[in-house]
């Protein structure tokens, strides 16, 4: 992310001014403006250093030694990464991660899309229908995954019962090394459909109608319209919907966790579970750290490359 | 099919409209009610009794009865879980509001030495995601013999940096000549953040309110990595833990479910045009 330098006309101007005479005002000005800021600062400033910037110095420096979190730290320097990236384990839950993410971000997308497009219309009880595909959305997902996991349920979910009843075959879903992903994307698509709908309707609503009705009014059907006209217009919402969910994809726990706890057979295993399985399942604090930068490494390294590249395909209106 | 009238273009036109319009009302009901489906499914199965979960599940429930919720209430101290969750959800928003509108203020209202260093290390704690520092954070408060308390689940979401760059982004809107003219009549800093900036960045501090309620509410990593006692824990971890000890009794781990969703469905129902405007808000910076 880019901090561009602030707008010279909010710069402090007191520089020119500070003449001889005034300079013990400025300077008392100066202490003023540091009490100020400090006091608006350390409200946030405090717990951001004690709970988010001090864990992150001393997660880099547990990732350079061997730790099972009761004995005495070892010094190991890169080896935690080198064995890391060196360990099989490693690149299958980073391909499990990604499976998720890549069959989880289509069907999202698209699902969202096709819903922002269908409820952007007037009519009479819409705002109940939005209401009712974005319910999911404020559910937890702990609770989302309970009841995916009681829904595919094999032997007496919901699911399979009706599958058995129409003579197709019942998988055994979250029990099944094949189908235990995607399982996990289903329910995790059911969540987060309405909050896609909701950024890309937002998105569509904003559109300039004009540049829409001028190209009905010459005469391009609705695909052409929707193909030529609205997608590209969409793309900033779509970029944004595309940024947060690779994030959030590759940072995918919670669900996995309740639903399969990365099984069957580490079917499942993506790289959150795996470090927390590190660190508290196998005492292996320092490798957990290490694979957690790497997976803040990956995700930084893809989110700019998005943001670099995203002036090939967005358009701001 | 209607018989053709004497006005044919117009009933055309009517009908072509007419069609299309109730087409997408079914359609649109219809897949509603998909969606909605696991929720009734939810509370049906809650309310099924014990033994007749195994032989397959039944849509009309023959003997409905309570008793999975009793069950799921002896097992776990559900209502202190609940308040749990409500009160570190609010505890954590209105921290999250204040630290993060003060900080906003300071970012784009005062002009200290170093500003842009500071943003920018604030802009870094917004890019490390949680998994980095749940480790470390959970040996710092087991060092302080902090962990397994209500200040441990608290503390990561006191101040948050993305509630801090939202509120920039808003704050950097307000026209400077408003807090210009209030500093010419006397006003200092405290008094123009509260009374000139903060009412005129309402629709972001919404925004900013929504996403901090809701991510306490659901939050499970932390509090799984720093909670064991039944008495602290937040509704997902409490009903995780639920599930551990009751695998296939699943009109109790349902009942659990209906018991963390209903109160935030209830806030849902009332709140819903602010919390899908501010989803919708976040997404158009």
């Amino acid at each position: 992310m880019s901090t561009a330098p602030a707008p010279v006309a909010s710069r402090p101007r007191s520089d020119p001014r500070a003449a001889s005479p005034k300079r013990t005002n400025t300077r008392r000005r100066g202490w003023r403006t540091l009490g100020w800021a400090l006091l608006f600062l350390l409200p946030s400033a405090i717990p951001l250093t004690a709970f988010t910037l001090v864990p992150m110095i001393s997660s880099a420096w547990v990732s350079l030694h061997d730790w099972n979190l009761i004995s005495p730290m070892e010094w190991v320097g890169l080896e935690n990464y080198r064995e890391l990236l060196a360990d099989p384990r490693t690149w299958d839950v980073f391909a499990n991660t990604a499976t998720y993410i890549l069959g989880y971000l289509p069907l999202v997308y698209i699902g969202g899309l096709g819903l922002a497009l269908a409820l952007n219309r007037a009519m009479a009880g819409i705002a109940f229908l939005r209401g009712a595909y974005f319910l999911p959305v404020v559910t937890s997902w702990v609770v989302v995954a309970l009841v995916w996991q009681w829904l595919l349920s094999p032997s007496n979910g919901l699911v399979n019962t009706v599958l058995g009843a129409i003579g197709l075959p019942e998988p055994g879903w979250w029990t099944d090394p094949t189908w235990a992903m995607p399982s996990i994307i289903l329910a995790s698509v059911w969540k987060d459909l309405g909050f896609v709908m909701v950024i890309l309707l937002a998105g569509l609503q904003a559109l300039p109608q004009e540049v829409l009705e001028a190209a009905r009014v010459d005469g391009a059907g609705a695909w052409r319209r929707f193909w030529h006209i609205t997608l590209p217009l969409l793309s900033p919402s779509t970029f944004f919907v595309v940024v947060i969910s690779l994030i959030n994809g590759f940072q995918v726990f919670d669900q996995v966790n309740v639903m399969t706890d990365g099984g069957p057979a580490g079917a499942t295993q993506v790289v959150v579970g795996q470090i927390y399985d590190l660190t508290f399942r196998y005492g292996r604090a320092g490798d957990a750290s290490a694979l957690s930068w790497l997976l803040f490494a990956l995700v930084l390294v893809i989110t700019a490359i998005q943001i670099r590249g995203q002036r090939r395909w967005v358009t701001y209106a | 099919m209607p018989e053709l009238t004497a006005t044919r273009p117009e009933s055309r036109t009517g009908r072509r409209r007419a069609l299309p319009k109730l087409f997408w009302a079914l359609a649109l009901t219809l897949g509603a009610a998909v969606m909605l489906f696991p929720f009734l499914w939810t509370v049906i199965t809650s309310i099924t009794p014990d033994g007749t979960l195994a032989s397959g599940p039944t849509l009309l429930v023959e003997d409905p009865t309570l008793d999975a919720y009793r069950q799921l209430f002896d097992a776990m101290p559900m209502w202190r879980i609940v308040a749990n969750s409500f009160w570190i959800a609010i505890a954590s928003t209105l921290f999250q509001l204040i630290t993060g509108a003060m900080a906003a203020y300071a970012f784009t209202r005062i002009a200290f030495p170093g500003r842009q260093a500071v943003f920018a290390v604030y802009l870094a704690t917004l890019m490390v995601p949680l998994q980095v520092l749940v480790v470390p954070l959970f040996i710092q408060m087991t060092r302080a013999q902090l962990s397994d308390t209500y200040f441990a689940l608290l503390a990561p979401s006191i101040a948050s940096a993305f509630g801090i760059f939202l509120l920039k982004q808003s704050m950097e809107s307000v026209p400077r000549e408003l807090d210009e003219a209030a500093t010419l009549d006397g006003a200092h800093h405290l008094r123009i953040f509260a009374q000139v900036v903060l009412p005129l960045t309402r629709p972001a501090l919404a925004t900013v309110a929504v996403f901090a309620f809701m991510g306490s509410w659901n939050s499970y990593l932390w509090p799984l990595v720093v909670i064991r006692s039944p008495e602290l824990m937040t509704l997902p971890l409490g009903l995780a833990t639920l599930q551990g000890q009751f695998t296939t009794q699943w009109n109790v781990v349902m009942a659990g479910s209906v018991v963390s969703v209903l109160p935030i469905a209830i806030v849902y129902i009332f709140a819903q045009r602010y919390i899908i405007a501010g989803f919708a808000h976040s997404g158009l910076k």
